[in-house]
């Protein structure tokens, strides 16, 4: 009771509506963060760079070139909500990204060899969520052996780039669907769809809550929750959406390539983290990472635009990926001290 | 049998032994020219880089905690070791490959105490912070050598990873120093018993007196000269500074051999000699998968596998449930006759 009346009177005391906010809120400040961050990028752009960096083909073509990205980080955000990690994302979308292109070229069609694929990255995903829930195997390591084994096999079905040629892949990339200056490709569109089925998941259903709970404490199992079925399936979702990014990136290069995606895991994690999903888990949103990927993208289109070289890439996207680490220690130290 | 180190030295003996069997100039080694010569010996010159980010990742993983900057400490070393001495007027000589050596290390050493404080004075996941460096990392590697990869012919910098001394490789001798510096440091102070303390319980250790925060700080800086190090043997290998390939993976690598070697990831007890076997299970799986005529670049898919063995193996869950199926038996000494169930399937 006296916690109560002290926290009312502090707030009517300083009266901040912020205050309020923030402390009702907190898991979604970094996300604001992120938001606000996006917009000043934009707008500092469109000052200091050109004016016409903020025009409906900029916007569109960032969906356009990041779809991939924007695929793996909504599965990556399941997995890091649950305080795990998936390393293997990049490899996983190499390997089905050239499989894809293998059984392509062999005639398959695309309605068999499509599911084909993202039955294979979600298998690996299987594999991996297996190891850390029956195995007791730290996410990083068993990840970790995804990401070896996706890349190995990627060098098993082709060592080199295979062109794609069927047209309705092709398909997928080069139809524009125009709205005035705008533009969306059916690439984007399925991102867009991955990204709001995931976060509708995460919000409104049974299995996403049960996911929150996992990373927010492990004894979960004792509130009666599945944490095992839950554990394993947000690595095969993480794995899927590997599948999914393999097609998107194959369809958006034309080709598959064996050496796709290296680093590519780093990518998403900053990308993730930077919308706002914290590491330890238990607080994410699947739009948070959309707009951190687009934080992501749009700092490679500025550094691309300015002809810097891209090693200043690497290194703003460490210094954000910094400044974002500190901000949710010092917001997750705040609520942690508050409850 | 109950030493720790039992399977990772079978698995070492027995992946020789298969490759003596498969193909037996494997083991042969010959003299030439005051040099040994064979592929035992390729596999120590060879292991040095690793073998040295190894060491560090161990002091890092027995503090509970993780350096994924390592390959990337490698490529800004070398990038600064290669920009020196290719400004250098003289690059054959032995003061400017010393200076050259000498800053690359100091430089690994400023990156290695960036992680640190970002861990232990911070606060911040290990996984997380080093990820930091990991990802700018390599951008400083390549605003140092300007986006090139800097190429140099100097004798004496060559040496360091081509050349011999006393009929064996000189990286050979210096991985060896290493092993032997750290061990001793860690072995014969309190140094590794108070690391130990730290990876097994932080805040334990700290309330009895422990300074945690500077173990956890040495650590990381220790992690990343010997990063450093490894950093100028790998350039000094392939004569140039890539600011992208160099180290490339080399964590994934080290942390797979760190626990091959025994050591837990949760931290705690560290095993340097399991790390050292680990070190060369790796390189000889690696010597072996190129005999059989396997592109390197597929053989990820072989240590995906042996990844995937190893941590069953180890996984407590298993042991449980062979425990309880062999119950029945009779109960022997706790884990005992179900790790070797375990290694059999």
């Amino acid at each position: 009771m006296t916690n109560v009346e002290t926290v009312g009177s502090k707030l009517q005391s300083e009266g901040g509506y912020f205050q309020v906010f923030s402390s009702r809120h907190s898991s979604l400040l970094p996300t604001l963060a992120a938001l606000a961050i996006l917009i000043m990028l934009f707008i500092g752009a469109e000052i200091f760079l050109r004016g016409d960096f903020i025009s409906p083909g900029n916007i569109s073509a960032l969906l356009l070139d990041n779809a991939y990205l924007v695929i793996l980080a909504v599965g990556m955000t399941f997995v890091i909500v649950t305080a795990g990690i998936d390393l293997s994302v990049g490899s996983v979308m190499a390997f089905t990204g050239i499989w894809l292109a293998k059984l392509l070229e062999a005639g398959t069609s695309p309605a068999l060899a499509i599911p084909a694929i993202i039955v294979g990255g979600a298998l690996i995903g299987l594999l991996i969520g297996v190891l850390v829930q029956f195995f007791d195997v730290q996410p990083f390591i068993a990840s970790l052996a995804g990401l070896f084994l996706a890349r190995g096999l990627a060098f098993v079905v082709s060592l080199s780039s295979i062109k794609v040629e069927t047209a309705s892949v092709l398909w997928l990339q080069s139809t524009r669907i125009r709205l005035g200056d705008w533009y969306i490709t059916p690439t984007g569109i399925l991102a867009l769809l991955v990204v709001f089925a995931g976060a509708y998941v995460m919000q409104y259903t049974r299995f996403g809550r049960t996911t929150y709970a996992v990373g927010g404490n492990q004894q979960a199992a004792l509130m009666g929750l599945k944490v095992p079925r839950t554990t394993v399936a947000v690595y095969v979702i993480s794995g899927v959406c590997g599948g999914l990014a393999g097609l998107v990136l194959t369809a958006y290069s034309g080709a598959g390539y064996p050496r796709n995606g290296v680093g590519t895991e780093l990518d998403v994690i900053a990308a993730v983290v930077i919308g706002g999903t914290v590491l330890t888990g238990g607080r994410g949103y699947v739009l948070g990472s959309l707009v951190g990927v687009f934080v992501y993208g749009t700092i490679k289109s500025i550094i691309s635009f300015m002809g810097a070289e891209q090693s200043w890439m690497q290194i703003v996207i460490g210094a954000l990926l910094l400044l974002f680490i500190v901000v949710q220690r010092a917001i997750v130290a705040r609520s942690n001290r508050r409850t | 049998m109950k030493h720790r180190l039992f399977w990772p030295v079978v698995a070492l003996v027995s992946l020789i032994l298969i490759n003596t069997i498969a193909r037996s100039q494997f083991a042969s080694i010959t003299v030439r020219d005051d040099r040994l010569y064979g592929a035992l010996i390729d596999i120590l010159r060879q292991s040095a880089p690793l073998m040295l980010v190894s060491l560090g990742m161990t002091i890092v993983i027995a503090t509970r905690g993780i350096d994924l900057s390592v390959g990337a400490v490698m490529a800004v070393s070398g990038a600064v070791a290669l920009t020196i001495i290719d400004d250098a007027t003289d690059p054959n000589s032995l003061g400017t490959v010393m200076v050259a050596v000498g800053a690359a290390i100091l430089v690994s050493l400023v990156l290695g105490v960036w992680n640190g404080f970002l861990v232990s004075a911070l606060g911040i996941q290990p996984i997380i912070a080093t990820l930091v460096l990991m990802l700018a990392g390599r951008g400083v590697a390549l605003l140092i050598t300007e986006g090139f990869i800097t190429t140099v012919n100097s004798t004496p910098f060559s040496f360091i990873s081509t050349g011999y001394v006393l009929l064996l490789p000189v990286a050979f001798f210096i991985w060896v120093a290493a092993v032997a510096v750290v061990g001793l440091i860690e072995r014969r102070t309190a140094l590794g018993v108070l690391t130990e303390a730290v990876g097994i319980n932080p805040e334990a250790s700290r309330l009895a007196g422990v300074r945690s925060t500077g173990i956890i700080w040495t650590a990381y800086a220790a992690s990343a000269v010997l990063a450093g190090i490894a950093g100028v043997i790998y350039a000094s290998n392939i004569r140039a500074a890539d600011a992208n390939a160099a180290g490339q993976f080399i964590e994934l690598y080290a942390i797979l051999a760190v626990v091959l070697g025994g050591t837990s990831l949760m931290g705690g007890k560290f095993s340097i000699a399991g790390t050292v076997v680990g070190v060369l299970i790796i390189q000889t799986l690696e010597s072996t998968i190129l005999f059989l005529g396997v592109p390197s670049a597929q053989s990820p898919v072989f240590f995906a596998i042996v990844v995937v063995v190893v941590v069953i193996i180890q996984s407590p869950n298993l042991h449980r449930v062979l425990r309880n199926t062999f119950r029945t038996t009779r109960s022997a000494g706790p884990g005992e006759p179900t790790s070797d169930a375990g290694a059999a399937g």
